[in-house]
């Protein structure tokens, strides 16, 4: 048995794809590589693949991370050709390692999401920053998601703006994305009044505890 | 002005996540196929008119998408019906019906196919034409809308849609729509015009053009007859088949979001002997013809490959008829069990043999085991001619419960002509003894799901000539089966009255329902074959605007001579036929699996060019000697 890492990037077709069938994505490019995933025990066996950290609907992403779990041993360089093979549009392979058996679950080991939201409504420079720049000058942004209220101001680890090119101005974030403590990036393009749908927004890293 | 597909998709990317589950909006799965636009000299677009989620994995658009794309002259993209809200949204946003591939505006296409297999998807048809900004009557398109196409079940009476469609297919697409693809080229290259376009479809064996035929009605609303407005105008229309099946498709699309029956689908035989007389498809899709036992394995791995699908259903209209199922099964699940893989196998015979093949297949994602009976008394099976003893049917569910499976589900039909309450009574005190023989076996565990539909009478079945059960009947026979089929491990589903209403007006519509489909759509109706979507009142409404009595298509007894709207469409089996087996079905005698012995349906002597072109075994009909005392009368064929 063996644990393979696999970092790539979701693109545009996978763009409104949801975590669960992100699983399902995967699954099935698996079996289309015939690589001998291992599946779970037990009457409703599973095949054994973690995602570190799901991304919102409608994120695209340049760097994400899955587990696979393989029944044999067997090297990279067989790995790979086949895997990339069976990709379905919108996956695209960044780096592939092999990982320790033993190590923690893929999810406790995320502790922050940076994101790009590049804005498609128009605001000036200028006003952006200064709604920033209040955003974070408040000790306390409370917010309410699914009927629940939460503080959304320690999520928050890094926020400003970014010129883009064509004109595009975008936001840049550094979200906590511990277990229980995630934050969303259409939440912060929220809290600074600005409309989350009128967004393209992009996860350009993920930030693991030994990092 | 039409948008480009730049604008579409720039319009596309504000909305899309305004919407509940965007996905279904953008394509891009796996084995899409994408052409450069300007690459190819036709482009056709596919719709199925409902939700993504029910369309994609419709086998026969799967067909068409892959036989077309494989074309170097042509492609295909596809197009779904938008949900309320994202049909709200475009209309806001002026985004016009688009294809999921190249967001392409339908409007710039050369020709459209609809898919339709049942009536209720009329209302969304006309919707999508409106969206997509293509006038929705055929008389007001000029050459320069696209064609519109519709092909599927519900076409065998294409009449009430006649206004709407510029030709029908009739029967079996795979190789008409090359036909059609063809005499468009030409007409295209010649630029002529559309009445040339239309005259030249129609002598496309197949196809069906409405506006070359003009029905006469009597002061009653019978029919008189409908009149050819064109010499050579084929009458009868014959519908298309093929002699043999062709290799199955195996380049299944992969959703990107979950769909209904998000699977691999292998049709292993088409038609169907057993001649249940409440049947559509069983009539009109004869004759039977099967494909080899390897070519399924194969179609089987090379998709699995394609796509990486953990499901397989074989479809067919009776699995255990299929003569090489002794063979198929054996060697599917030993190719395929192990890997993770489930298989389905519907409609299946009820008997021990059926429990034995699913046995085969069993694995642990199994769900439960469907039986259907359809009718609960000798009186009434020997009248709709599916004879299956109780005595049959219980050993048969106390094998299926003793081989581990907890839940099984059948399958009924209230409304059958001349059902009776105890008719409907036996079927709950059959329901009851089920559940008593899982008892036995494996105790509380045991579960029975009783699906109960509601009979329509269809065109082209022995039942033409029935009238619907009154609503007051249908409502007392569900509230009879509600109050009965109760406690615990037993659930009762059934249909709601009033879409199996809309289901009969349609089904057995003339011409001049047209008008009611197209009020009732202006009305607000659409999405109708969903429960709660479903508007009689602008259904009624659509009636009394078209000065048409809706129990006039309902609750009306036919006479035996009475001409019907779908006379000339001709599916092979005879009027004549489907009149003596009605007279049987009155009398109570059971006709026999025609696989046995001929029972002359017609399709033999229609066809018969066909089967001398394909001898051998694919086809089931049995070899009939010919006579010797008369002279052979030669089939209308060309």
């Amino acid at each position: 048995m063996e644990r393979l890492r696999i970092q790539y990037a979701k693109t545009e077709p996978l763009r409104y794809t949801g975590n669960l069938d992100m699983q399902k994505a995967w699954e099935r490019t698996l079996r289309r590589s015939h690589l001998p995933m291992a599946y779970s025990q037990g009457f409703h066996p599973q095949p054994r693949l973690v995602q570190a950290c799901p991304l919102p609907l409608g994120v695209i992403s340049v760097t994400e991370l899955v587990d696979v779990w393989l029944d044999e041993d067997i090297s990279l360089d067989i790995i790979e050709p086949a895997l990339i093979k069976a990709l379905p549009p919108g996956i695209e392979i960044i780096q592939l390692s092999l990982t320790g058996l033993q190590e923690a679950a893929l999810p406790t080991q995320v502790i922050a999401s940076d994101y790009l939201a590049i804005l498609l409504e128009s605001i000036s420079a200028c006003e952006l920053e200064n709604r920033i720049q209040r955003l974070l000058e408040m000790s306390q942004i409370p917010r309410e998601r699914h009927g629940k209220t939460y503080d959304l101001r320690p999520l928050v680890e890094q926020l400003m703006s970014i010129p883009e090119k064509d004109g595009y101005i975008a936001v840049f974030m550094r979200l906590s994305a511990r277990e229980g403590a995630t934050g969303r990036p259409e939440e912060v393009l929220a809290a600074l009044n600005l409309d989350p749908m009128a967004a393209r927004i992009q996860r350009t890293s993920l930030i693991l505890k030994n990092n | 002005m039409v948008l480009s597909s730049f604008e579409i998709k720039e319009r596309l990317e504000r909305i899309l996540l305004r919407v509940q589950k965007p996905g279904r909006y953008v394509g891009g799965e796996l084995n899409q196929v994408e052409k450069p636009w300007d690459s190819v000299y036709t482009h056709i677009g596919l719709i199925f008119p409902d939700l993504y989620d029910l369309g994609l994995s419709n086998l026969g658009l799967t067909i068409l998408y892959e036989t077309l794309n494989n074309r170097a002259d042509v492609l295909a993209e596809r197009a779904y019906s938008p949900w309320l809200d994202m049909e709200e949204m475009m209309r806001q946003a002026e985004i016009p019906l688009y294809t999921l591939e190249s967001k392409h505006a339908l409007a710039d296409f050369d020709m459209i196919g609809f898919s339709l297999p049942y009536e209720t998807l009329y209302t969304n048809t006309l919707n999508l034409l409106d969206l997509a900004q293509i006038p929705i009557f055929s008389n007001q398109r000029s050459s320069q809308h696209p064609l519109i196409i519709a092909g599927g079940h519900a076409c065998y009476n294409p009449e009430p849609m006649s206004a709407f469609i510029d030709a029908f297919v009739i029967g079996e697409g795979e190789e008409v729509i090359h036909d059609i693809v063809d005499a468009y080229q030409i007409w295209k290259k010649m630029g002529s015009t559309r009445p040339e376009l239309l005259k030249s479809l129609s002598q496309i064996w197949g196809v069906y053009v409405p506006s070359l035929y003009s029905p006469r009605y009597q002061p009653d609303g019978k029919m008189i007859g409908i009149d050819k407005l064109l010499d050579q105008a084929p009458y009868p229309i014959r519908k298309r088949i093929l002699g043999k099946l062709p290799p199955p498709p195996t380049h299944f699309l992969v959703p990107t979001i979950d769909v209904v029956q998000n699977r691999i689908s292998v049709e292993i035989m088409r038609g169907c002997t057993r001649g249940c007389r409440f049947c559509h498809a069983g009539m009109i899709t004869r004759p039977v013809r099967e494909r080899s036992t390897k070519e399924i394995v194969d179609a089987i791995q090379e998709s699995l490959d394609n796509t990486g699908f953990e499901e397989i259903a074989l479809l067919s209209l009776s699995s255990s008829d299929y003569s090489q199922i002794l063979e198929l099964i054996p060697e599917v699940s030993r190719r395929f069990a192990g890997q993770h893989v489930s298989i389905s196998l519907p409609s299946l015979r009820i008997d021990s043999f059926s429990v034995d093949l699913m046995e085969q297949l069993k694995n642990n994602r199994q769900g439960g085991f469907t039986l259907a009976p359809e009718a609960a008394t000798e009186r009434m099976r020997n009248i709709i001619n599916k004879p299956i003893s109780t005595q049959q049917l219980l050993e048969t569910v106390r094998a299926i419960y003793s081989r581990d499976w907890q839940t099984i589900k059948l399958y009924f039909m209230i409304g059958h002509p001349s059902e009776t309450l105890e008719d409907v009574y036996a079927i709950a005190d059959l329901c009851k003894a089920v559940i008593v023989e899982g008892r036995k076996v494996i105790g509380k565990r045991a579960n029975l799901h009783v699906g109960v539909s509601t009979f329509v009478p269809k065109p082209h079945t022995p039942f033409q000539w029935v009238a619907c059960d009154r609503m007051d009947q249908i409502k007392a026979k569900q509230q009879l089966l509600k109050k009965e089929l109760t406690g615990p491990g037993m659930k009762y589903n059934w249909t709601d009255p009033e879409e199996t209403l809309l289901e009969a007006w349609l089904s057995r519509g003339d011409r001049r329902m047209g008008e009611v489909i197209y009020r009732a759509w202006q009305l607000g109706a659409k999405f109708d074959a969903w429960q709660d979507q479903y508007h009689l009142s602008a259904w009624q409404e659509g009636f009394r605007m078209a000065g048409l009595d809706p129990d006039f298509y309902t609750y009306r007894q036919r006479f035996l001579d009475e001409i019907f709207p779908w006379d000339h469409i001709s599916p092979g089996v005879r009027k004549s036929y489907l009149a003596k087996e009605y007279q049987r079905s009155m009398a109570g005698t059971l006709q026999p699996d025609c696989r046995e012995q001929c029972c002359a349906c017609g399709v033999l002597p229609d066809y018969a060019a066909l089967r001398r072109q394909y001898p051998g075994k694919g086809w089931k009909c049995p070899d009939v000697s010919p006579r010797r005392t008369q002279p052979r009368v030669l089939s209308p064929e060309s």
